[in-house]
């Protein structure tokens, strides 16, 4: 192990030199494999630039750079003492698990009886052991495509702190289940991962967050969450991601829904300098739905570049997809997104629509919507719009006294809100609603 | 073809000269620096022709194609094998029998008259059409519009031509533009002076009839201030060919307040792949209109642009594309918002039949700092068989407070309602069908000059005969 051998330790390009898991912890044969094939795979895959259709528009650049400087956190070795103040967590969650720079804090499942239902919430190496079988399923069973090929090897080759959630059949369970990955310190690399797999009739709600504790430490997250819906469940997956300003961060969706299923994902950006986002549904069977959102506020020096994909399998299915963004100061957004309805998908109902909010001069929207259509019996729609609060709305809120700073936050968080009013869950929404009036206020 | 010499006033030196030497030399197939220097020579071009057409070579030689974002299928194209300059004399090699049963039947059809029929099957090299571009011209020239081919544009209007040649589709622009700039043959050169519309349309149909159908065409066109003007190229019935690439560049520059609008029917055969590069120039409360309908070839590629560069100018592109078995039309369009104010307008339409695939790809780019700017988008596709594809690939760049872009897409298929309305009326199915897609594109098939939009309608019926079941 390179870990070992220097102090400073290991920088991520070094770490693809290097079979990152010792054998004998304890984990299982095929996944040690498949750390040690995916570290050669990050290693032989090139770094991706704006020439490839799938980084067009994007500051490929600041890829380069995070992964030379960042080293994984879960090489510092000890647990860290530090206890993070969980100011935004979700009030009464069903289960908590906090990972602090990969490594894990706490792991609480609140209500036990859960526990007896069959539930599965543990973290990632502790269900390896538990229920390899449940990992070995499902663990990156799809592969990304939407261009970061390299950066899911990456994960995959150094993932440490990860969840599982496994939802027995027809279990409903109403409180969210909430994870947080924190990091504290400069310069370091974390590899968040999240699996959830609601098996048929079941119905679940998780929340993801990840949070710095220093609003301006540089730093890399290398994410992947993976979503299995077994027929006729339903699963929304929320993730708030507020890394610091500096930070670089790749965050890989799958969802894979199944007959009659229904998935809500839902992506509040906040953070970050550069965050990539690749989200994928995959609407594997007869009925299935899926709604895509995201709710990104984008300020200073901030890029999101955001790649979606809706790819119809099964006749009878429908997605939905809203992203809106509300961009100041130097701001940039890239969103890239394609409803991709394969042959014999007929019947297939696909929307798609991204909204760019520009509040300043500087900001730049970059808007990519895309329809591939195989199939004929199908409705497809999609929209791309840009634009500026209207002058009217400011007029008639500034007519009843309100400040002008005011009235355009007040718009924006309008503007921003539509999205999360999607949601069914008046717990999560007003949650979530307190969340973007925190940021604007911010 | 040497006794019409006398009786007009085009230039058929290029067709006379090619004539004589035929058996001597020939360019043949393949392209090398002697091939350029052989068209040069062949159209007796200046010397800064040579430099332009060779310098353009190396960057073709150069580019990549551009197959990370585009169709496969260009690598079907055999760069060796084609033959990069026909002269006039050499072009029909077929006899009219040898012309397959459907484009006779599409003739039939769509009511071509006899005459032109062996013509536009590429069974005679011309069509006695010098008569009517002779009035055209004298009728424009009145005015002082120049019309003519591009090789007589560039020697006798040095002046104009050079200023703006090459000016808004630099040479690089991707790699066929620079093959076309290689190897350009045929195309116009129009200028219009200043404040002077034209009332006729200006035909390319009638003029490049008189030469030859050009594979690698050229076309730039001037509108001075405040001048108005329409250009038409191409035509609705089938134009059988044997070149299997057709690769055009047409260059527009509208002056302050003048307008352009420029419409193409293109319906090659089948085994063509038409790859073409169009984009104008719009300064001050100028206006460029492209109306483009593709119907016709094995792959289209054409994203017809405008470059808003004066305040207040308006930019629009209003696309129908028909794409039936075995057709890929990737069509789309281009707007660089460049100056405050300007504004645009995409409408595209597209049609997929049977194992049809029609693509839309769109850029929209509206820079920092400038105000009031607006870009609508709309397009539709409509999916006609089970094996039909469609694609729509927007990319839409805003910067700033000042501007606002909207873009649509919508997919959909004629409902089962709409055909059993029409049934009960007594209909049959395949009539009931392409009234249904005759009434999609109805809205922008009204654009087109009316004799244009006939024929597409009869067009699209035929299209869609047999298409149902």
């Amino acid at each position: 192990m390179l870990q070992g051998q220097k102090s400073g330790g290991t920088t991520l390009d070094e770490v693809s030199s290097a079979s990152k898991i010792e054998s004998n912890n304890g984990l299982p044969h095929w996944f040690v494999d498949a750390q040690a094939e995916a570290s050669r795979e990050f290693a032989a895959e090139p770094y991706p630039s704006r020439k490839d259709e799938h980084w067009r528009f994007s500051s490929v650049k600041n890829l380069d750079g995070a992964t030379s400087l960042a080293r994984p956190a879960a090489d510092l070795g000890a647990r860290p003492t530090f206890e993070p103040t969980l100011d935004r967590a979700f009030p009464e969650p069903a289960g908590r698990i906090i990972f602090v720079n990969d490594q894990l804090v706490s792991c609480e499942l609140l209500d036990d009886s859960l526990n007896e239902r069959g539930v599965v919430f543990l973290p990632l190496e502790q269900a390896l052991k538990v229920r390899p079988d449940l990992l070995e399923a499902h663990f990156m069973a799809q592969p990304p495509r939407l261009g970061s090929k390299k950066f899911a090897a990456l994960h995959k080759a150094s993932v440490k702190a990860g969840t599982v959630l496994y939802l027995p059949p027809s279990l409903v369970v109403d409180a969210p289940f909430e994870v947080f990955h924190v990091v504290t310190g400069e310069n370091l690399a974390v590899f968040p991962h999240t699996l959830i797999i609601a098996d048929k009739e079941s119905q679940v709600t998780f929340l993801d967050h990840f949070v710095s504790t220093d609003g301006q430490a540089k730093g890399f997250a290398c994410g992947v969450n993976d979503l299995v819906l077994r027929p006729g469940s339903r699963l929304s997956y929320i993730n708030v991601q507020d890394w610091s300003r500096q930070f670089v961060s790749v965050q890989v969706n799958s969802t894979v829904a199944e007959e009659q299923s229904s998935a809500v994902n839902l992506s509040m950006n906040f953070g970050g300098r550069y965050s990539r986002l690749e989200s994928i549904s995959r609407l594997a069977g007869a009925g299935a739905r899926s709604d895509m959102l995201a709710v990104s506020i984008a300020g200073a020096d901030q890029e999101f570049d955001q790649r979606t994909l809706q790819d119809h399998l099964q006749p009878n299915t429908t997605s939905d997809l809203l992203y809106k963004n509300a961009l100041s100061d130097n701001a940039r957004t890239v969103f890239s997104g394609l409803i991709k309805v394969e042959r014999g998908a007929h019947r297939t109902d696909a929307y798609q629509k991204v909204r760019n909010l520009l509040l300043s001069d500087e900001s730049e929207a970059n808007s990519m919507p895309g329809l591939e259509i195989l199939a004929d019996d199908v409705r497809c729609t999609h929209g791309a719009t840009s634009g500026q609060v209207e002058p009217e709305e400011l007029f008639y809120l500034l007519s009843r006294g309100i400040p002008q700073l005011k009235a355009k936050g007040l718009i924006v968080n309008g503007f921003l809100n539509e999205v999360v009013d999607r949601l069914s869950s008046e717990d999560i929404k007003t949650y979530l609603r307190g969340q973007i009036t925190d940021r604007l206020r911010g | 073809m040497s006794t019409a010499n006398n009786t007009i006033e085009i230039d058929r030196s290029v067709g006379d000269f090619h004539f004589d030497i035929k058996s001597a030399r020939d360019a043949g197939t393949g392209l090398t620096e002697s091939t350029i220097d052989y068209i040069v020579d062949a159209k007796q071009e200046p010397d800064w022709i040579r430099e332009f057409r060779k310098n353009a070579f190396q960057i073709f030689k150069d580019k990549p194609l551009p197959t990370h974002w585009a169709s496969h299928e260009l690598d079907a194209i055999d760069f060796d094998k084609i033959r990069y300059y026909l002269a006039s004399g050499e072009a029909a090699k077929r006899s009219w029998e040898e012309v397959p049963d459907e484009i006779k039947q599409t003739f039939e059809r769509l009511g071509i008259p006899e005459s032109e029929r062996k013509f536009l099957a590429g069974v005679e090299a011309q069509f006695d059409s010098e008569a009517v571009y002779s009035n055209i011209k004298k009728a424009v020239s009145d005015q002082g519009v120049i019309f003519v081919g591009s090789t007589e544009g560039l020697k006798q209007h040095p002046e104009i031509f050079r200023k703006w040649f090459g000016k808004v589709i630099p040479t690089g622009d991707n790699k066929f533009s620079a093959l076309n700039s290689a190897v350009f043959s045929g195309g116009s050169f129009i200028y219009v002076p200043p404040g002077v519309k034209v009332k006729h349309p200006l035909q390319a149909y009638f003029r490049i009839n008189a030469e030859n159908f050009g594979q690698f065409e050229r076309t730039l066109i001037i509108a001075d201030e405040g001048a108005e003007l329409m250009y038409m190229e191409g035509c609705t019935a089938p134009k059988f060919t044997t070149a299997t690439l057709h690769s055009a560049v047409v260059e527009l520059v509208a002056m302050p307040g003048a307008k352009i609008q420029y419409v193409t029917v293109q319906n090659w055969s089948p085994n063509v792949f038409n790859l073409v590069t169009k984009r104008g120039m719009a300064m001050e409360e100028a206006e460029i209109k492209w109306i483009d309908c593709n119907i016709g070839s094995r792959l289209t590629m054409k994203y017809p642009g405008v470059v808003l560069k004066g305040r207040k100018a308006r930019g629009e592109v209003i696309s129908i594309a028909l794409a039936g078995d075995g057709q890929h039309q990737d069509t789309g369009a281009k707007m660089i918002h460049a100056a405050d104010e300007t504004t645009s307008n995409i409408v595209s339409k597209s049609i997929s039949v049977g194992k049809g695939r029609a693509t839309y790809r769109g850029l929209v780019h509206v820079p920092k700092h400038l105000k009031g700017c607006k870009n609508n988008t709309e397009c539709d596709a409509l999916l006609i068989n089970a094996h039909s594809r469609t694609d729509t690939y927007p990319a839409i760049t805003v910067r700033g407070t000042g501007n606002a872009t909207q873009h649509e897409a919508s997919v959909s298929q004629i409902s089962a309602e709409q055909i059993f309305y029409m049934q009960q009326r007594g209909l049959s199915e395949g009539q009931a069908m392409s009234l249904a897609v005759n009434g999609f594109v109805n809205d922008l098939v009204r654009q087109f000059p009316m004799e244009y939009s006939v024929e597409l309608k009869r067009l699209i019926d035929l299209e869609m005969e047999g298409s149902v079941g």
